[in-house]
């Protein structure tokens, strides 16, 4: 065999070997992607399966709060008028009364009153719940009902019949000295000083038992 | 003779040259996919974990319900005991 032919069957064999090198250095790794590949599958199975029901879910959900807005919306607005709702929520939540109510447009062009300034949340709550006047009758151009900064006249008129004055009062008794040299000594015990009581020899026998 | 000389020099220096490095750019490229399969797989299984607690949502939604209704029952009772405004 000519020189020239031996050395194309060795480059043949060289272009082979190579060939199958890298072909069998990609098949194990497309191997490793398909082994990676139906893990991720399984994965995203899962969460589709886990997401399946998360629509109707939440849009029941949804649907029960809807209900439960507008029937407090509808109440609220049934009980306090629209002002004092408005004046109310965004009392409650700073902001609230530019979006207004849902199912009452007007509620969006309402001026809200500025109750949340003149009560508390606890007292804002609590005075809708009760059977007194709008509590903001005078808001929003009036001057606030009771100014938290200096509320010492709101809070005279806690006292109908007058404040009581200060120090001690002359209508009530003074309040009893206590202490082993007070004048007036209270349970004074008169088995002081005297030999111990025995106890009744059955209690101490039923006791012993006991014990 | 000349011919099969300048044959060999072709199979030598230019196809097996050129064999290699194509096949070297698919193996790259095959193992470069690997970590980002893997990453893949792991996160896909990663996010199906968090899901568990998608079911809970069947509890929040029968608590929404019985929160509704007891709304709805208080309600009823404040438009009965509350002047209107």
């Amino acid at each position: 065999m000519p020189a020239a032919g031996v050395v194309m069957i060795i480059a043949v064999v060289l272009i082979v070997a190579a060939v199958v090198v890298f072909l069998v250095g990609t098949i194990l790794a497309l191997q490793k992607i398909t082994t990676w590949l139906d893990e991720a599958i399984a994965g995203v199975v899962g969460i589709i399966e886990k997401t399946a029901p998360v629509g109707d879910v939440v849009k029941s959900i949804n649907t029960n709060l809807d209900a439960g807005v507008d029937l407090l919306e509808g109440l609220l607005v049934k009980k306090a008028g629209m002002e004092d709702a408005v004046g109310l929520v965004d009392g409650l939540y700073p902001g609230a009364a530019a979006a207004g109510f849902r199912n009452f447009p007007d509620s969006a062009t309402t001026t809200a009153p500025r109750i949340s300034e003149v009560y508390t949340k606890g007292t804002l709550t609590l005075a809708r719940l009760g059977r007194e006047a709008p509590i903001a009758a005078a808001s929003p151009n009036g001057p606030a009902l009771r100014n938290a900064a200096s509320g010492s006249a709101a809070a005279l008129a806690l006292y109908p019949g007058g404040r009581p004055p200060r120090g001690p009062s002359p209508s009530l008794p003074r309040s009893p000295v206590i202490g082993t040299d007070s004048p007036e000594q209270y349970e004074q015990r008169d088995d002081i000083g005297q030999p111990r009581r025995r106890m009744p020899a059955g209690t101490a026998t039923v006791e012993k038992e006991e014990g | 003779m000349i011919l099969e000389w300048i044959g060999d020099a072709i199979l030598l220096l230019v196809l097996l040259p050129v064999v290699v490095y194509l096949l070297f750019g698919v193996l790259r490229a095959a193992n470069s996919i690997v970590p980002s399969v893997q990453q893949i797989a792991r996160s896909a299984h990663a996010g199906s974990q968090d899901l568990d607690a998608a079911a809970l949502l069947l509890t929040t939604q029968d608590q929404v319900a019985k929160t509704i209704e007891a709304a709805a029952n208080y309600g009823g009772s404040l438009d009965v005991i509350v002047d209107d405004a």
